[in-house]
Parts: structure tokens; C-alpha cells; sequence
């Protein structure tokens, strides 16, 4: 970067304090991120091609990923339609209470993972309130799935609604009346005018949802009960590899889900590049810049 | 009447979509948060005190706030730097380096603890470098701080990155014509700007690191009174069914988590105001 003028000079740092704070930062993010993500690979590639292969067509973590599939089908859409609910009440009217909502929203990112899987347990248990009715009822909640998906849709409860409500609140609610105004029903105003200016952040909020629903450990595992192939997401997949010193298996596992994450990060950054343009041009359609 | 729920709308929906968004909040969330809450009451208040005030339980919060607080701070210094040098430096790889500082939300944890776990252990390729100077991290509450580390590392950059981006050149400018050196500037003039958002980064990773289990029970060795946070010795009671005991623990966590929610509610208007005014 060649610097022009001394006012330029006067806000930026010399040459040396600039490289320094680089290197400090490329050395700090090698330590704490790209040796952790190299260290996959390598482990789970050390024993050949032949171990990586056979650890991913394994019957237990074939169904591990099916599980971990099931519950993020079930999950995000649930939580998309509440995100959805949520925003609406919460962007687009004024009520009392409000502030409260916002906040109650954000509980399930305040408690720990543990904690989640634990309330279950205390409701749906053997020793909970439901567990002697459920257990009459020949109803398993608790180390089955069902407790799984539960515990997976409380960890990513918020994300969705959290990416939408700023938006909303950002974009106002004139459109929506003026399509109104014009004789639009509710349902129509919502399709062609709310969802359309929401798309990207929709979409974002569904991507972190995903990787969220797909990467649970803690809360999983509380409610899971760790029966293979029944019972075993794939996070909780790797745990059992590495508890049973199968390191290659274990991280090669664990290679798919960083890929996951990886794909995830590339959307993600895809979308927010998208939004930007988006934004952008429409900035520019009303004759202002950024 | 004069106290109303709501201002008038043309908008439709709000009765539909307050009352799913309440019964779909209470359902998932608050029924079973409060049976934690309800099932503590079991315990008289002398048993719960006892329960909660082992010596176990006290060396495990001793490591979980400490190592949680150790870790935030490291992030915050960190992050302020590498929020700086994303934002005002160019350097080749730099999207990509972006992109990437939200790995640790993507990456599950259980991912993240056996990877730390292969680096930072004493034949790993970190660890091996630190045995050579006397250091284990791994199996030690040293390896707690950096499982921490990595998990809270975006929530500072991510929070102080937007400041900073929003920052008036002109401010700067006008520093510098008044004769202030940069470290003046950077003092006097950034630095206000982007406390209120360091410190609601901080308090979030403070607050997810406290919360933390998959990527820590891989690295920690998990020796009781050593290196056992918090949340594995609610796993492990409850292992035990020892379910009176493990919500016990969970309460003083959710009580304390509470608490951090709201100070960073607090922090979030405080910084708002700032920037309204």
C-alpha cells in the first residue's frame, strides 16, 4: 500500500506497527483455527484412504448420519416457522412487552447445552414429571429419538428468529401497508412483498440453524443415551470412536463434518455478499450510497 | 379503555403470530426451563446449599469462571487486534481469513475438542513444541482455556468488526490536524468508540464459554478437582441418578447465565444510546 498524502499518513500506523498487527493476527488464527482444521484431515487420513472409507460406510455411522439428518429436517423447519411468527409480531407492531419477548428469545443461547438436555430428562425421564405416564402409554421420549429432535430444536431455537427480527424492524412496514392499501390479502402481502425483502437474512438464519442442528454435542448427549446405530447422532459418533482409541475412524467422522462446516462458512459467505449487493443496489435505486 | 396491548395496525396477523410465537416459546422453552427450577424445590434450602458447596462443586466453578474468564479476555485482546487488521489492513488471503473467523460456530464441538485435543497433546504438533519448554496444555486446565478460546474466538471480531467499519475517517483526521499522535487517537478517540462493542463481545463469550462441554471434555483429562468443569459434574450426577443433585448445580449455572443475559441486554442499549447520540 503505497500511502499519498500526510493526512493519509496521519490515520494509518507505520509499516512496521501495520506487519506487526498482521503477523500477530495470521499467527494467532494458525494457532486456534487453521492448525485445528489441518489436524482433521491429517488424522483422518494418517491410515490410508482404505480406513477413511470404511469408517463412513460403517451400518453405525450410516445411521448416525441419517439421525443427525432426521433431526435437522425436523428441527429447522420448525424453527423457521416460529422465527417467522416471532418477527412478525415483533418487527412489524408496537406492543407491551416487547423488550421482555426479545429477550426471553434469546434464553436457549444463555444455557448451557448440559442444561438443555437436563430439563428434559427431569420432564421426560423415568424419574420426570411425564415419565410414569409415558411409560404406560409405551411412549420413549428420553434415550430415543424424540428426546433427540427436542433437544436439538431447543439449542437452535433462537437463530433463525434472531437473524429475521432486526431485519425487520429495519425494513419498516410501509410496503406491507401500501400492498394493503391496494386491496392485497394478508397471506398475499406476506408472499410477494414481506418474504421476497427477507429472503437473504431467511436463508442465513437457516444456514446457521443447520449447522447448529447438525454439529450438537452436549445437549444430544445428555438425551441420547448412546445406543448404537439406534440412538448415536454424528457428533456423538465421534465420541464413542475416540472413547474407543479408533482415532482414525473417529476424525474421519469428523472430516464430514467439517466439510459440512466448511460448505456452511462458503454460503454463508455467499449470502452475505448477495445481501450486500442487494442492499447496495437498492441504495442506489434511492440515490444514496453507503 | 385506556391500556392496550397493542397500537392500531393495519397490518393483520399480530394475534396469529404472537400467539404461536407464545405457545411455541412456552412449549420448548419455558415449561421445561422451569421444571429445572420446580424440580430444585424438592431440596430444602440447607440441602441445596450443601449440594451446590462441595468441595468438588467449588473447584469445578473455580476452573469453569476462571478458565472462562481467562479465555474471554484473551479473546478480546485478540479480537480487538484482528477486527483492526481486517477492517484497516490489506493483505493477500484476507476474505479468506474473514470467512473464516466464524469457523468455531460451524465446526461442531465434539469436532473441535478431538482436533485441539490431537494439537495441543504432548505428540501433537503444538504440544510437542511446548513439552519441549516444559509446557503440557492437553489433560491439564491449561487445555480447558484453549477448547474456550477457540469456541469463543468470533464473538469479539464480530462484534467490534461493524464499529469499527462505521468509524468517521474524519474523526481520525481531525485528531491528527489537532496534533494528536496515533496512539493518542487510538486512545482517546477509537477506543471509546468500540468499548461499549468489545465489552458486549466479551460478556458473550464469557457467557457461551461458561456454558461449554463438548469441545472441553476432550482435552481436559476430566480429573475431579483439577481439571472437571462445571457441566461435566452435572453430566456425571446425572449418570449416577443423581438427579436432585445435578439440577441443584444446573440452577446456580441457569441463575448465573440469567444474569449475564441481562447484562449483556443492558450493554447492548447502553451502546445503542451511544451511537443515537
Amino acid at each position: 500500500m503505497v500511502l499519498a498524502s500526510p493526512i493519509q499518513r496521519a490515520i494509518t500506523e507505520p509499516p512496521i506497527v501495520r506487519r506487526l498487527l498482521i503477523g500477530l493476527t495470521l499467527l494467532f488464527l494458525t494457532l486456534f483455527l487453521f492448525l485445528p482444521l489441518a489436524v482433521v484431515f491429517y488424522e483422518a487420513l494418517r491410515k490410508g484412504l482404505g480406513v477413511y472409507f470404511a469408517a463412513i460406510v460403517d451400518p453405525d455411522a450410516l445411521a448416525a448420519i441419517r439421525l443427525t439428518l432426521l433431526c435437522t429436517v425436523i428441527a429447522v423447519p420448525l424453527n423457521l416457522v416460529f422465527g417467522i411468527a416471532a418477527a412478525w409480531a415483533i418487527a412489524k407492531f408496537e406492543f407491551h412487552g416487547k423488550s421482555v419477548l426479545i429477550t426471553l428469545i434469546d434464553l436457549p443461547f444463555a444455557v448451557s447445552p448440559i442444561i438443555a438436555g437436563l430439563i428434559y430428562v427431569l420432564l421426560f425421564g423415568a424419574q420426570g414429571w411425564l415419565g410414569p405416564w409415558l411409560a404406560a402409554h409405551d411412549i420413549k421420549i428420553i434415550f430415543a429419538v424424540p428426546g433427540i429432535v427436542l433437544a436439538t430444536v431447543f439449542v437452535t431455537f433462537p437463530f433463525i428468529a434472531r437473524e429475521l427480527i432486526p431485519l425487520m424492524q429495519e425494513q419498516g412496514i410501509e410496503e406491507e401497508e401500501a400492498a394493503l392499501v391496494l386491496g392485497a390479502s394478508g397471506w398475499q402481502t406476506f408472499w410477494r412483498i414481506t418474504l421476497p425483502n427477507i429472503k437473504w437474512g431467511l436463508l442465513y438464519g437457516v444456514i446457521l440453524c443447520t449447522a447448529r442442528a447438525m454439529g450438537e454435542f452436549g445437549a444430544v448427549s445428555v438425551v441420547s443415551g448412546h445406543i448404537r446405530g439406534a440412538t448415536n447422532t454424528l457428533p456423538l459418533q465421534v465420541e464413542i470412536l475416540y472413547n474407543e482409541y479408533q482415532f482414525a475412524a473417529a476424525f474421519a467422522v469428523a472430516s464430514l463434518l467439517t466439510l459440512l462446516a466448511l460448505v456452511i462458512l462458503a454460503v454463508k459467505t455467499l449470502i452475505e455478499w448477495q445481501a450486500r449487493q442487494t442492499r447496495r443496489a437498492a441504495l442506489a435505486v434511492r440515490g444514496e450510497t453507503e | 379503555m385506556q391500556f392496550r396491548l397493542k397500537q392500531r395496525s393495519v397490518l393483520p396477523g399480530f394475534n396469529l403470530a404472537l400467539g404461536y410465537t407464545l405457545l411455541y416459546m412456552g412449549l420448548i422453552v419455558l415449561i421445561p426451563l422451569s421444571a429445572a427450577f420446580i424440580k430444585t424445590a424438592d431440596l430444602t434450602w440447607t440441602e441445596f446449599w450443601t449440594v451446590v458447596t462441595t468441595p468438588r462443586v467449588l473447584a469445578s466453578y473455580r476452573l469453569t469462571f476462571g478458565a472462562s474468564l481467562l479465555a474471554a479476555l484473551i479473546n478480546a485482546s485478540a479480537g480487538l487486534v484482528i477486527a483492526w487488521v481486517l477492517v484497516r489492513y490489506s493483505f493477500p488471503g484476507k476474505r479468506l481469513v474473514d470467512a473464516m473467523v466464524d469457523l468455531p460456530f460451524a465446526l461442531p464441538t465434539a469436532v473441535a475438542g478431538i482436533a485441539l485435543t490431537a494439537l495441543y497433546a504432548g505428540n501433537g504438533w503444538i504440544g510437542g513444541v511446548l513439552a519441549l519448554i516444559g509446557i503440557k496444555v492437553a489433560f491439564t486446565p491449561l487445555g480447558v482455556v484453549v477448547a474456550l478460546v477457540f469456541i469463543s474466538l468470533p464473538f469479539v471480531i464480530r462484534t467490534v468488526q461493524p464499529v469499527l467499519e462505521d468509524l468517521e475517517a474524519e474523526v481520525e483526521e481531525a485528531a491528527a490536524c489537532l496534533g494528536a499522535t496515533r496512539w493518542q487517537t487510538f486512545r482517546w478517540i477509537i477506543f471509546p468508540a468500540v468499548r461499549p462493542a468489545l465489552l458486549t463481545g466479551f460478556t458473550l463469550a464469557f457467557a457461551r464459554c461458561i456454558g461449554e462441554y463438548g469441545s472441553v471434555i476432550f482435552i481436559a483429562g476430566n480429573l475431579p478437582m483439577v481439571s472437571e468443569i462445571t457441566p461435566l459434574l452435572i453430566v456425571t450426577k446425572l449418570e449416577q441418578y443423581d438427579y436432585r443433585g445435578a439440577t441443584a448445580i444446573a440452577v446456580v449455572m441457569l441463575v448465573i447465565s440469567f444474569l449475564l443475559l441481562l447484562l449483556i441486554n443492558l450493554l447492548q442499549w447502553w451502546s445503542q444510546r451511544r451511537h443515537a447520540t
